[in-house]
């Protein structure tokens, strides 16, 4: 025998018996936050190392930003699980292309090869928020956004997982000068957009992590910034407050 | 189509008719196929440090069924291979299965291999892959595990692994309880990979015996007899050794025991 409950609301005014079950529930959340931003002829692609579920920390050092081979950063956040699933994925298949067309892959084809990944499990989803960063055809630096389902957008800069509500009105000021005037006009001209240098993007980002750590408690530990230039792929490692 | 909350989508049984249930249940019985919802009989923390030579971990050897001390000598830490230990916490008889699927991976790998073959770091990555496989399948093995020992460029491997097929990796693990009250006591000696290289095999041994009498003392579902592996680099050995009991315990009336409450004079 069952243990059941008459459920009705505004909606079902049908008294139904629906049994009260505890279902297994496949997802957990495994913390952390990622940010992307673009530059003239660079790309970065940062992340935090502290690796939570509820209020434990796991690890204080497990990377989830990763270098993927033709200049391509990859990182999926939230349920770590499913962002370790999708970067295998995506990796395996980067090897069969290679394989299969003797060359690279383009950063505009890996997002559309994205979509597709995450769209297969539209209705089981990835519960991932993922960013990649690369340089596009024209050696511009490129970031890619998708939600867990595989919508997507190229954009100039991007936050995601726990902390990315504190770090992209951030972002939008300090990247794309969103409500900041031209001083010169006397507040009649909107501050005009330009390329921002990567030292200056790199201490925005060191800036918006540090920050983030002191609001959010499953952001902090340490953070690695990959950056990606024609020259290659570079990491650096900040620490961040371990408490 | 069905326009209520609960059944949104769902073709309405007035056009349709009730939905015939036997359609799905391939198994053709009269229930529907039923997965694992819950741990039955279950085995509490596996805590692992590493240490400047290697890695110790520990777990206690009780099967309980439910608030019910039932089995007092189940074995926790299984060896795979020559250089492998899997500390394995949560459901008994998922442990029983994986260790039967973990069994059947090394004798796949004498096959393939003059030599054994099959190092941590390989375990890990399959018993990852296991357990993200089953709960994709919402047919979850319930079990926590740890797996440590020497990889095939003869470095220590420490990682952990779970039902949901989350995995981590650090110099200092806790699996269930442990996280809670082992992880304090192992972080104050090991908080990085730097403290850990300075940690002797004699103080991670004490480390973690004490950390299990913590455990004994503060989890209700523990006993105070365990199994304990050390993991040596230099002498290429895991060592395990069986029925450990807590030391040095004090169980006298807490207003006696010095550090204990209120300070005394």
């Amino acid at each position: 025998m069952s243990v059941t409950s008459a459920v009705s609301s505004d909606y079902n005014s049908g008294v139904s018996n629906v049994p009260i079950e505890h279902q297994f529930n496949p997802y957990s959340d495994n913390g952390g936050t990622v940010l992307g931003i673009a530059g003239e002829d660079f790309a970065i692609l940062a992340g935090d190392t502290r690796h939570t579920t509820g209020y434990s920390i796991n690890s204080r050092y497990e990377p989830k930003v990763f270098s993927v081979g033709d200049e391509l950063l990859i990182t999926a956040n939230g349920f770590a699980a499913d962002g370790d699933a999708l970067v295998k994925r995506f990796r395996n298949q980067l090897k069969w292309y290679h394989f299969d067309h003797k060359k690279n892959l383009t950063i505009k084809s890996a997002a559309r090869f994205i979509q597709h990944l995450l769209y297969g499990k539209r209705f089981f989803p990835y519960y991932v928020h993922t960013i990649i960063a690369g340089l596009d055809e024209e050696g511009k630096g490129a970031v890619y956004s998708f939600d867990p389902v595989g919508s997507y957008e190229r954009e100039q800069c991007r936050a995601g997982g726990g902390a990315a509500s504190l770090i992209m009105p951030f972002l939008d000021n300090q990247v794309n000068f969103k409500n900041q005037m031209d001083p010169d006009s006397n507040g009649t001209a909107k501050k005009e957009l330009k390329y921002l240098k990567l030292d200056e993007v790199i201490s925005l980002v060191r800036d918006a992590f540090s920050s983030a750590t002191e609001r959010h408690i499953n952001v902090g530990d340490g953070l690695e910034i990959l950056i990606v230039t024609k020259d290659g792929v570079r990491t650096e490692y900040y620490p961040l407050k371990k408490d | 189509m069905n326009h209520g909350p609960y059944d949104w989508g769902r073709p309405s049984d007035d056009t349709y008719g009730a939905y015939n249930h036997q359609i799905a249940a391939a198994n053709n019985s009269q229930f529907p196929k039923m997965n694992t919802q819950q741990p039955i009989v279950t085995g509490t923390s596996v805590i692992a440090v590493k240490y400047q030579d290697g890695i110790v971990l520990a777990a206690d050897n009780l099967g309980s069924y439910g608030s019910l001390a039932r089995f007092s000598d189940i074995e926790r830490l299984l060896p795979v291979g020559d250089s492998t230990i899997v500390g394995i916490s949560g459901d008994i008889s998922d442990l029983q299965q994986i260790e039967r699927i973990l069994d059947d991976l090394q004798v796949q790998d004498s096959y393939d291999m003059e030599k054994p073959n099959l190092k941590p770091e390989h375990v890990h990555e399959y018993l990852s892959r296991v357990f993200y496989n089953r709960r994709s399948k919402m047919d979850p093995l319930w079990n926590s595990t740890i797996v440590a020992g020497l990889s095939s460029t003869n470095e220590l491997v420490l990682k952990y692994a779970d039902l949901l097929g989350v995995t981590y990796s650090s110099p200092a693990i806790a699996t269930g309880f442990g996280a809670h009250l082992a992880i304090p006591l192992l972080r104050r000696k090991v908080e990085t990979e730097e403290d850990a290289s300075k940690l002797t095999e004699e103080e991670a041994v004490e480390l973690v015996r004490n950390c299990m009498k913590v455990l004994f003392y503060r989890d209700a579902r523990s006993i105070d007899k365990y199994s304990l592996a050390v993991i040596s680099q230099s002498r290429k050995k895991i060592d395990i050794h069986k029925g450990l009991r807590c030391e040095d315990m004090k169980w006298e009336f807490a207003k006696h025991i010095r550090g204990y409450g209120a300070p005394q004079l």
